[in-house]
């Protein structure tokens, strides 16, 4: 029953993506207008308000790593002359375009009417949709800067900017790019959805807080956050969802049954871990195996914090519309100041009874990456929870060196059992 | 030729060059700790590239304090241990210097919003340091008065308000006024330095004015302005200096992590004559004079919205990246542009690509490569840089 179920959520989600993708397809034909934005600090409910599509490139970005594309996509950017030093979601997303843009399932992605730069917690985004925009040539930008929250609170004023923002520079756009006034009423009925599958996501991921924990966190909870955190956050399609993965794991939880992973349900539970950083995506799987062959579990994760921290209690509230999508800009992980950072870790140790974590550092990402040595130590210090420390990359192959990566990970979990040996 | 400094001083360019080097090498910041030290209960506020309102530091009467990490005269013990190797060096160096007690000195310290390490850099000092005053300056993306200006008005208001809690000085509109008019003579000076260097690069070499204006991270403004203009004076009073027919060249890339100084000679040796750079931008961010009447801190804002210097880490709401290269070329009139960024530098590496286009549809010649701020070996360098200072005289001569 649970694999019937399972497979439900699964599918349910891959429907919803080939059909986005197919209406994304078809957008320009149909007279449909599209508009490319970020996953931290995504305005979905407001671009959908206007009957707008949206695109998220670090979604193409990271499907282009699961299906072993980025690499030829991360080459043919360095061949136009882009640094083998940055980011490589914008190479990838580069390479994709100069490769004809063709996306994840296959069809072909519509150019962007309306660039939407949420900038939220990466100073990458400026760059890189300003490199887009001198690829499409004239295509506007809406500019959205998201103050830091250095201090891990948020100022009113930083409120009133990104509400301001809305009111001046982003909803005009989106009203010239689509032709439609703003509607708040329709704005605060998808809010109202997006609040109704938060609760269910969040829920979700909280099971894990049993033993043994019903999901992975981490390499499952990636596809717990894929409607949430791109195009579907504020449609029933995703209320539906939800509902359907909180049965499933709700099943599993009864059951007293762990994850179930792409070999079948998990073995043992003996590890409990945390984990702060991206996951790897051309490699996820063999990655992912490097754990679940050992019985170690994620029980939280920070990058299922990346759109959107709904699990510190953050729920989009129809009732203040703009200054609730501004609340959610400024609370997203990577938009933490790093004292925060680490306390959210901490708490997340502590509430999940974590055996270890990992701190998963990539190479492209400096707004995960700089500081997280430092979190390791903090974190040591603070809950005296041994931590292991993992280099490799999003979506450049060449920077998952598997058999380092198993090594390390091997004599980590060795090293928490023998110090479970010593405390029994 | 010589310059008189009150008391009958007489000082060469050769005392000059000495005493600015000193001042840009010195990574103990004996100059600073000298200054604290002249009255009782000074303070010093250090800050990252590339903008802060040093005004704001000033007319609080502390001194504002450039950090530009240890350049090639640190060793790192300690830093590494906090970064990847796939970070750039600044950070990594500034650590250094905190941790080795060299920062000590400091009363507080500033991260303006850069990029993520500069960003991230704040909290990690904050954990390091929880006793120290840490600010994270979040400067404004939407250049609207009533949206981007209002933001960062009242980010100048929590400044306004800390730097006078940290002196004991209450910032007054008057006192405030007079700390921009200080900068803004010490910004016209600079601009001064850079169009005669324009005209005679050969009197003005990138390799003292490296060090001239290093020196103005940890001088007070008017004691920079002053060996500014004494440089002015001093230089080209040196009779060897003649037009060597040399290449002229932009340099860009350099806004926060900063070059050696030994690259900037190998760049001279090759035969280039540097006539615009963004080395040490936040010096000069604000490229017109501030007003110094009404309000000064709408002042401040305006400037920041209307006249900052275009740098990568700035959105550029007209989408035309590389006016400002192509602008400073035409007036500068350079031959060609040389991209030296900091390694792992996002933002300028990432701007690179769409200044290279616009380069291009211009004809204008470029060549580009990457440094640490310790680079030591530089005969690579040299080879390219000296292929591409040939190559664009020929051109030009053809
Ligand atoms: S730097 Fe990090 S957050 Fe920014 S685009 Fe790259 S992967 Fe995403
Ligand atoms: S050198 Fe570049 S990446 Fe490094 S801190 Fe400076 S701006 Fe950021």
């Amino acid at each position: 029953m649970s694999a019937v179920r399972k497979e439900d959520s699964m599918l349910l989600q891959k429907q919803m993506m080939s059909d986005h993708y197919d209406r994304l397809a078809s957008a320009h034909d149909e007279g449909r207008k599209v508009v490319y934005t970020f996953v931290p600090g995504n305005l979905n409910e407001l671009v959908r308000s206007f009957g707008l599509l949206p695109v998220l490139p670090e979604i193409n970005a990271l499907q282009s790593g699961l299906r072993k594309k980025s690499g030829e996509y991360i080459a043919e950017a360095e061949k136009n002359g882009h640094s083998e030093d940055v980011c490589t979601y914008v190479k990838c997303d580069i390479g994709m375009l100069k490769k004809g843009n063709i996306g994840p399932t296959g069809t072909q992605l519509p150019k962007p009417d309306l660039l939407l730069l949420s900038y939220t917690g990466c100073f990458t985004f400026l760059k890189w949709f300003e490199l887009l925009r001198e690829e499409y040539g004239d295509v506007p930008v809406a500019m959205l800067h998201v103050p830091y929250q250095a201090n891990g609170r948020i100022e009113p004023h930083q409120r009133d900017y990104v509400v301001q923002q809305m009111r001046t520079e982003v909803i005009p756009k989106l009203e010239q790019v689509s032709g439609r006034a703003y509607d708040e009423d329709r704005l605060r009925e998808m809010l109202r959805l997006s609040a109704r599958a938060e609760d269910d996501l969040v829920w979700t991921l909280e099971s894990a807080k049993r033993t043994p924990s019903p999901i992975d966190a981490y390499f499952g909870g990636v596809h717990y956050i894929g409607p949430i955190f791109s195009a579907f956050r504020g449609t029933q399609g995703a209320v539906d969802y939800y509902t359907a993965l909180r049965a499933e794991v709700q099943e599993r939880l009864d059951a007293g049954q762990g994850p179930v992973t792409p070999e079948g349900p998990m073995g043992t539970e003996k590890y409990r871990l945390v984990v702060e950083g991206p996951p790897n995506w051309t490699s996820f799987r063999e990655f992912w195996k490097m754990f679940y062959d050992e019985g170690a579990v994620f029980v939280a994760s920070t990058y299922t914090k990346v759109g959107g921290l709904y699990d510190r209690g953050f729920r989009h509230d129809p009732d203040h519309p703009l200054e609730t999508l501004a609340d959610y800009c400024l609370g997203c992980y990577t938009n933490l100041g790093l004292p925060t950072r680490v306390d959210l870790l901490e708490q997340y140790i502590n509430d999940y009874n974590a055996d270890g974590f990992l701190v998963n550092s990539v190479k492209s990402c400096n707004s995960f990456s700089v500081g997280q040595l430092m979190m390791l130590r903090q974190l040591e210090e603070r809950t005296g929870v041994p931590g292991v420390f993992i280099e490799n990359d999003l979506v450049d192959p060449r920077y998952f060196s598997a058999a380092n990566i198993k090594n390390r990970i091997e004599s980590y979990l060795q090293m928490l059992d023998q110090k479970r040996g010593k405390a029994a | 030729m010589d310059v008189q400094r009150g008391a009958g001083d007489v000082v060469t360019l050769d005392d000059l060059m000495t005493q600015a080097r000193s001042l840009s090498e010195d990574i103990d910041f004996t100059a600073v700790t000298q200054w604290k030290a002249r009255a009782e209960g000074r303070k010093a506020i250090g800050h990252m590239p590339t903008y802060v309102p040093r005004e704001l530091i000033h007319a609080s009467g502390m001194l504002s304090v450039g950090i530009t990490g240890g350049g090639d005269r640190l060793e790192i013990i300690r830093g590494d241990a906090y970064f990847q190797s796939y970070i750039c060096r600044i950070p990594r160096s500034t650590i250094e210097l905190a941790l080795s007690h060299r920062l000590d000195v400091l009363d507080g310290m500033l991260f303006p919003s850069i990029c993520d390490v500069i960003r991230n850099l704040s909290g990690m000092w904050s954990m390091i340091f929880p006793d120290r005053y840490v600010h994270y300056v979040d400067v404004p993306q939407n250049f609207d008065v009533a949206v981007g200006g209002k933001f960062w008005r009242r980010e100048l208001e929590t400044l306004r308000t800390d730097f006078a809690r940290l002196s004991g000085v209450a910032i007054d509109d008057d006192a405030l006024r007079a700390s921009i008019a200080v900068y803004n003579e010490n910004r016209h000076v600079i601009r001064d330095l850079y169009r005669a260097r324009s005209e005679r690069p050969w009197i003005f070499p990138m390799s003292e004015v490296y060090y001239i204006l290093r020196a103005g991270n940890v001088l007070p403004p008017e004691e920079h302005t002053a060996m500014l203009r004494e440089y002015l004076v001093l230089a080209p009073g040196e009779s060897d200096r003649r037009d060597q027919d040399r290449s002229r060249v932009v340099l860009a890339g350099m806004f926060c992590e900063q070059p050696p100084h030994g690259l900037v000679l190998t760049l001279e040796r090759a035969g280039c004559y540097v006539v615009d750079d963004d080395f040490l931008l936040g010096l000069r961010w604000l490229q017109d004079d501030v007003t110094t009447t009404g309000d000064p801190l709408d002042a401040l804002v305006d400037a920041y919205l209307n006249h900052s210097a275009m740098s990568a880490s700035r959105y550029a709401p007209d989408g035309d990246r590389g006016r400002w290269l192509i602008d400073s070329v035409a007036r500068n009139r350079a031959e060609g542009v040389i991209f030296a960024a900091p390694s792992f530098c996002d933002p300028a590496l990432l701007d690179q690509p769409m200044l290279v286009t616009a380069l291009d549809r211009k004809g204008i010649p470029h060549t580009e490569f990457k440094y640490a701020e310790d680079t030591g070996q530089f005969a690579v360098i040299r080879e390219q840089a000296g292929t591409f200072s040939d190559s664009i005289r020929l051109w030009s001569e053809a």
